[in-house]
């Protein structure tokens, strides 16, 4: 049996009611007295000069109270990470996606703030665009930004050993190339906020975020407002899965709209504005080169990529050092080499989803990997584990897999899908797949340099001792980080879940750096525990001292106090509870002194009762140049087996099963974990299958809708077995370390190995639709 | 000019002055202040703003306000009795179908309108029932369990 008495259990969700019942607020059902409605005038052109912009028209425009363009915001330069500030709220010498924000307005309703924008007039000069990122490294390509000729962004070269000379004494080299599509997050909740200045010049930004604390930076900085100033709450948010990370226009502009009219303004994206807005995943292309040895030893990986970053930075140069570094493992390598490359193109800018960099290339280097067992006669389970990391392993590129059950995630989905009957047995057009994969539980480092700490915690304990609260800066943005602080709360402070309450995403009660890179498990649940044991110590010192015993010697669980273990003689402390609660009509009885007796006896003491807590990593990471990238206190791991049909005559896939085991450390809540599994397995499908942002000559989007932009629904996805593996991460709190991310790695080419072992075609580009499928088999068939 | 429409939502007459072009959506959300139906698209690709039109489910963005005149529309809001909830709704919170939830209250209408059509529905069905709710958290396999739960014909098939 397990120790826990919360933890590692299948608690339902302390926000479930609220959900079920329409109770939960997210930010466009918000409303306020007076409250104006925005709207953004975005760049029809792909490419263009501004020679004016006229906005007088709109201006006289009835029931419009404000028109904002670069002239009232100002210029400063914005971005995610301070290297690489490539923005400003508002397009002013010139336009460089169709999408790129020119102006916005705030009227007294949504009608009339659309109307108005077709009232601004802007004079352009058409340039010349770019859309393809090979192109846009061409000599004479268009110039998108002047400050990064040849439309670099960003470049990244890195070499651990010697690649060329490892890959020489191989006795075997394996080839692929492997191109993705531009994929969007689709969550179902468009970006909306609600903007609100009080009489004192503080902002209170209602957003929908994953990130309040470095949209509270953000915003501070482009309208030149004091941090302390800014507040951004996050109501309940529908979804982010990366493209939420970062302050968007959409915020910036109704705090400024707010400014400018004096009234709470609020601004929703319409559906086509969230894949104008984008920030999703990138294109990248992949050419990789896998060394093995004739033993099935794995030695030396060479690694390009080339990704297509669209209009601007956004996390680019972080997803451009992912998809080097987090190919370091969950294989022993000798040498590794990467080249990465991120180029300007005239698109929506790409930026972070799940699985950060690290998809696309996953998809490529399990491909290579089933290359080369082939090619040896190695079955890919075998090859797998011959070359597995383990716990305390450390990565050519110095990540340190302080816990890894990557071989005993192998040896689950192995068994649980019956592999070792169907691999190789299964008649033409069935196949059989697999695949494997990690990620950071938490990135090293903050997005901007600082010794910042990455989480901070307040828990209060309520006055009569029944109730404790956490209050965090986390982001609950349906992953189910909520429930995880209390659950984490109730097992330290030991008391029932039910006596705990958790308010969160405000950045006025404590820092958190957000919901991104798989963070808040780790190291939000690491300051809780902190904060809890703080308390859990004040109110056992208050016993101690009374009962003249040691603190040592009192212990808190189910709700009750223990003295030595046992219920202990406490009759001293529940007379003065009684006294001091004469007359009330809840006398405590049973034969333990129960926490909300000791708690309000810790009360009278002390007044407050607060316990904080903090978390940032220890410094992490080798000393070459990028080497912060991919470092983590911890890494999640998962393994796959896919199983599909393929009508050899249409090309059409069915996946007929999934078997996802994961890695999590300690499952912190086993019914969410599982719905993390899910989650990303079904993300992988729909971007190995059917998802592809399509733009036309001009870079317009071709399918901004959810109708022609397909997403899977549940006649797509097939039960998942779904396995949890713990292994106890020495880093995490109570074991526990990621699971949002690492679960998605394996997703895309465990079917592509599926469907190679079912047709013998290898795919090289995403989507694997059924044409694609078929003009490959195809042209299999005339070789 | 706008039209007086009288209605009933979730058991109680309303009445509402309109413009012809006015969203049931945008008149539950914004006149009602039933934010429960969520505005995903706008298109009718999405389903999360679904609402129960005389026992049919809808995408209440494609319905006009006025459309609804005389009809019985039953949002999420109305699904709970006098504060119990609904087994759906128990059997959402129980399986852990919700999460960021903002597909849910049409997730969930959905299965209504399917389990008082069908009690008894396979998973197949279930699964084409909802198929024009799209769900991006859940891989939807913890609401197929749900809708399964609440119809009383449970089959779980999870290993951990
Ligand atoms: S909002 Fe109605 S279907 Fe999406
Ligand atoms: S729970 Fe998030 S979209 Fe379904």
């Amino acid at each position: 049996m397990s120790e826990f008495r919360v933890l590692n259990t299948r608690a339902a969700r302390l926000d479930a009611p609220a959900k079920a019942t329409g109770r939960a607020k997210y930010a466009d059902d918000l409303a306020m007295p007076g409250m104006l409605y925005g709207a953004i005038l975005q760049s029809p052109l792909a490419h263009a000069k501004i020679l004016n912009i006229d906005t007088s028209k709109a201006r006289k425009f009835p029931g419009i109270r404000a028109v904002v363009t670069a002239k009232e915001a100002g210029l400063v330069k914005y971005g995610v990470s301070p290297a690489r500030y490539d923005e400003t709220l508002y397009a002013h010498e010139k336009v460089r996606y169709v999408g790129d924000e020119i102006a916005a307005v705030a009227a007294v309703d949504p009608a009339t703030a659309q109307e108005a924008l077709d009232l601004i007039k802007v004079d352009y000069e058409e340039l010349p665009a770019v859309f393809d990122m090979f192109e846009a490294m061409k000599e004479g390509a268009p110039q998108i930004h002047d400050e990064f000729p040849g439309n670099m962004n960003a470049e990244v070269h890195q070499e651990f050993g010697d690649t060329e000379a490892a890959l020489a004494a191989c006795d075997l080299v394996v080839h692929h190339t492997f191109l993705n599509k531009r994929q969007d997050a689709a969550f179902i909740e468009p970006h909306a906020c609600v903007a609100v200045f009080d009489l004192d010049g503080k902002l209170t930004l209602h957003t929908s975020t994953q990130v309040p604390h470095y949209v509270m930076r953000t915003v501070a900085m482009v309208l030149q407002i004091p941090v302390g100033n800014v507040r951004v709450v996050k109501p309940y948010v529908g979804g982010g899965f990366g493209p939420k990370c970062e302050a968007t226009p959409l915020e910036m502009s109704a705090a400024l709209l707010a400014r400018h009219t004096g009234k709470p303004v609020k601004i929703t994206y319409s559906r086509e504005q969230v894949f104008l807005h984008s920030r999703a995943r990138h294109q990248f292309y992949a050419e990789m080169s896998l060394g093995v040895k004739q033993d099935g030893t794995m030695v030396a990986l060479k690694n390009k990529a080339i990704l297509d970053g669209g209009a601007y930075t956004s996390f680019g140069i972080a997803t451009v050092y992912y998809s080097g570094s987090l190919l370091g493992g969950p294989y022993k390598l000798k040498a590794m080499k990467y080249d990465g490359q991120r180029v300007y193109t005239n698109k929506p800018a790409c930026g972070a989803q799940r699985g950060h960099g690290g998809v696309a290339h996953r998809a490529a280097f399990e491909q290579l990997l089933d290359m080369a067992a082939e090619k040896l006669g190695f079955d890919p389970v075998e090859m797998r584990l011959r070359n597995i990391m383990t716990r305390g392993d450390m990565t050519i590129n110095e990540l340190d897999m302080s816990s890894l059950g990557m071989k005993e995630c192998v040896e689950a989905v192995r068994d649980v899908s019956s592999w070792e009957t169907k691999k190789g047995k299964l008649p033409k057009g069935k196949g059989i797949g697999m695949a494997c994969g990690f990620f950071v539980s938490g990135a090293g480092y903050p997005i901007y340099r600082s010794d910042t700490y990455h989480s901070t915690v307040v828990i209060k304990l309520s006055e009569d001792g029944g109730i404790a609260t956490v209050l965090t800066g986390s982001a609950e943005i349906g992953q189910g980080s909520d429930t995880t602080m209390a659950m984490i709360a109730a097992e330290t402070l030991g008391i029932p879940l039910e006596n705990v309450r958790v308010v969160s995403g405000d950045t006025d009660l404590a820092v958190d750096l957000g919901a991104y890179s798989s963070r808040q498990t780790l190291m939000t649940g690491h300051a809780t525990k902190e904060a809890a044991e703080q308390l859990r110590g004040q109110i056992a010192a208050v016993l101690a001292e009374t009962m003249g015993c040691d603190p040592s010697s009192i212990t808190f669980r189910d709700g009750v106090v223990l003295f030595d273990g046992g219920p202990g003689n406490f009759e001293k402390l529940r007379s003065l509870y009684i006294k001091e609660h004469r007359g009330w009509t809840d006398p405590p009885g049973g034969e333990y002194l129960t926490f909300r007796e000791a708690a309000r006896l810790a009360y009278l003491k002390l007044g407050s009762m607060v316990g904080t807590g903090k978390y940032k990593p220890p410094r992490l990471g080798g000393s070459y140049k990028g080497a912060a990238v991919g470092t983590s206190p911890a890494y999640g791991c998962s393994a796959q087996v896919v199983e599909v049909t393929v009508d050899l005559e249409t090309g059409q896939i069915t996946v007929d099963r999934m078997t996802d085991a994961h890695d999590c450390g300690l499952a912190i809540n086993k019914t969410q974990v599982e719905g993390q599994m899910h989650g990303s397995l079904s993300m992988g499908l729909g971007e190995c299958l059917f998802e592809e942002v399509k733009f036309d000559s001009r870079g317009r989007v071709l399918n901004p809708s959810l109708g022609e932009y397909r997403i899977p629904t549940a006649l797509d996805m097939p039960n998942v077995d779904t396995i949890l593996v713990e292994s106890n991460e020495p880093n995490g709190p109570y074991g526990a370390k990621e699971v949002g991310e690492g679960a998605i790695m394996p997703t895309i080419p465990a079917i592509l190995n599926a469907v190679y072992d079912a047709t013998g075609v290898r795919i090289t580009e995403l989507p694997c639709s059924s044409e694609r499928l078929y003009m490959a088999m195809k042209a299999q068939e005339k070789k | 000019m706008k039209r007086i429409i009288t209605l009933t939502v979730n058991g109680e007459p309303v009445e509402g002055a309109v413009e012809p072009n006015r969203t049931l959506l945008s008149f539950l959300r914004e006149d009602l202040g039933l934010t429960g139906a969520k505005h995903g698209c706008g298109l009718g690709d999405c389903g999360a703003c679904t609402v129960i039109l005389d026992g049919k489910p809808v995408n209440s963005c494609l319905v006009l306000a006025v459309q609804a005149d005389g009809r019985e529309v039953l949002t999420i809001e109305g699904l709970a009795d006098n504060g119990k909830l609904h087994p759906i709704q128990e059997a959402f919170i129980e399986t852990g179908a919700i999460q960021c939830g903002f597909c849910s209250p049409g997730m969930i209408l959905s299965a209504k309108a399917l389990l008082d059509e069908s009690p008894k529905p396979t998973e197949t069905e279930i699964r084409t029932a909802i198929s024009g709710n799209l769900c991006r958290c859940t891989g939807y396999q913890k609401i197929v369990e749900a809708i399964l739960a609440a119809a009383g014909t449970a089959q779980g098939k999870e290993v951990s």
